[in-house]
């Protein structure tokens, strides 16, 4: 499930999931439950940052004004 | 003296040519205020310079017209370039103004200065219209020139702080006749296909003149009706233009628009190594609590000792069935004695027990008690019950009365 959210909805959780534990008033199975959701989530957040390759594109108007996108090359 | 008399027409006429003629009265340059400023329908301005103590009319055809970069406004000090010309039809002189410049600014900073005051007046530049940028855009359109360093700078730099951040350039014209159109023409575009989640426009830095696309009022109304949020980035720092005023925020620069745009990825990775500590901590401190509740519940006598606990429910259980058989015996000689006397009660009434005495009980056949002589008849059988057996009798004669 972790690998179909976002960077932000990861995010979000994880927050959320840390100050369920900070709060600490759970019972310990499901604490335990939520350490290993973020842990599960640190570690997919930290994947995506590490293999994340920018790309960049150059938008045409093509047939019918439709977006075209096109390699953008170095025109400097 | 017999003088020849002109025509109006051809005194008209003489005194435009020696006007046409002069060198100085076919390019003057000359100050005053103006007044009267008309626009007629055919795109021609007409109007009066004057000073204090005299005034010249003035017309300025549509084609110079259509060049002026700010709105001319009475009471406006000016300087005017063009020629002196006569106009035949009133025997008039009038200056045919090629271009107005204000007084004391530059035309760029007036038409600057008043597209800003009509802008800001409409409610473009309202905070409240402003759109939050997305923390984390998915996608980016950069809406600038293909060439140049800013394009190059805001990739690199978008890339180096958050790859995940897909760049899409939309190629336009940023100086130029054709760039205000163009420019708005790409943000409209991006807005109706949905291209991304962010807008970044503008360009590096240049003369007033360069960057003067970017206080094009078309630029500002598309940036207004722009659904996906929009940061300017236009020149250097000092650089302010229409379009920083309108967008949803405004950058010193282009790389600084790619700061703003995105989060940084090594931010990010701390953040992410905070969220990793607390929450470990959190456990941390959720499992000490719970294992010094467990300390706590392990102190307690019960737990320490089972045997004391045991021994106690062991009285407890001897103590009630001492409770339970005291009870039950209370109630059996309570019952065993009132059983006696609902004996003797019996034995009292018992018939044996008149019988006992020396009475007998008679009966007929049947087995009816007789109790009265009037239910006798001479010769009638009956029983005679004694203590100790039966007679069987017969009735020989009956006296009524003791």
């Amino acid at each position: 499930m972790a690998e179909k959210m976002s960077f932000e909805q990861s995010l979000q959780r994880l927050d959320e999931i840390v100050r369920h534990l900070e709060k600490g008033d759970l019972p310990l199975s499901d604490s335990l439950a939520l350490f290993e959701e973020g842990t599960g989530l640190l570690a997919s957040c930290s994947k995506m940052l590490e293999s994340a390759e920018q790309k960049v594109v150059k938008l045409r108007k093509g047939a019918d004004r439709q977006p075209e996108e096109l390699p953008f090359e170095d025109e400097a | 003296m017999e003088r020849s008399a002109l025509s109006v027409t051809e005194l008209n006429n003489y005194v435009k040519n020696l006007v046409d003629g002069d060198e100085l009265l076919m390019d003057v340059c000359v100050r005053g205020e103006l007044s009267n400023y008309k626009i007629y329908p055919s795109g021609h301005h007409y109007f009066t310079l004057k000073d204090a103590e005299s005034s010249l009319r003035c017309v300025m055809f549509k084609y110079s017209a259509m060049k002026l970069r700010f709105r001319p406004e009475n009471g406006m000090g000016v300087t005017a370039f063009g020629r002196v010309s006569v106009y035949l039809r009133d025997g008039a002189y009038q200056l045919s103004c090629t271009a107005l410049m204000p007084e004391g600014m530059g035309d760029l900073q007036v038409a600057f200065e008043q597209m800003k005051a009509k802008l800001s007046a409409e409610g473009l530049f309202d905070q409240a219209h402003k759109k939050l940028l997305p923390p984390f855009p998915e996608k980016i359109a950069i809406i600038t020139s293909s060439a140049g360093a800013a394009i190059h700078d805001m990739i690199r730099i978008l890339g180096h702080r958050w790859p995940m951040t897909k760049v899409i350039l939309l190629p336009v014209r940023v100086q130029g006749v054709e760039a205000p159109a163009e420019i708005a023409g790409a943000i409209r575009y991006a807005n109706e296909f949905q291209i991304a989640d962010l807008i970044i426009t503008g360009r590096g830095g240049g003369s007033l003149e360069d960057l003067w696309a970017f206080n094009d009022e078309r630029v500002a109304r598309a940036i207004y009706a722009s659904d996906i949020p929009v940061i300017s980035a236009v020149g250097h720092e000092p650089d302010v233009t229409i379009s920083d005023y309108v967008a949803d925020r405004r950058a010193s620069t282009p790389s600084n628009a790619a700061e703003i745009a995105v989060p940084d990825w090594h931010e990010m990775q701390d953040s992410l190594q905070s969220y990793e500590i607390r929450s470990r901590q959190a456990m941390e401190k959720t499992l000490k609590s719970l294992s010094q509740r467990l300390d706590a519940l392990k102190s307690k006598r019960v737990l320490t000792d089972p045997g004391v606990y045991l021994d106690n429910r062991r009285m407890d259980l001897d103590r009630a069935r001492d409770r339970l058989l005291a009870a039950s015996e209370r109630q059996l000689a309570a019952k065993r004695q009132s059983f006696v006397k609902l004996g003797a009660a019996l034995d009292a009434m018992s018939p044996l027990r008149v019988l006992s005495r020396g009475y007998t009980v008679s009966s007929d056949p049947n087995g009816t008690i007789l109790k009265s002589v009037k239910e006798l008849r001479p010769g009638q059988e009956l029983y005679v019950r004694f203590l100790d057996g039966t007679a069987d009798c017969r009735v020989e004669s009956i006296t009524e009365g003791e």
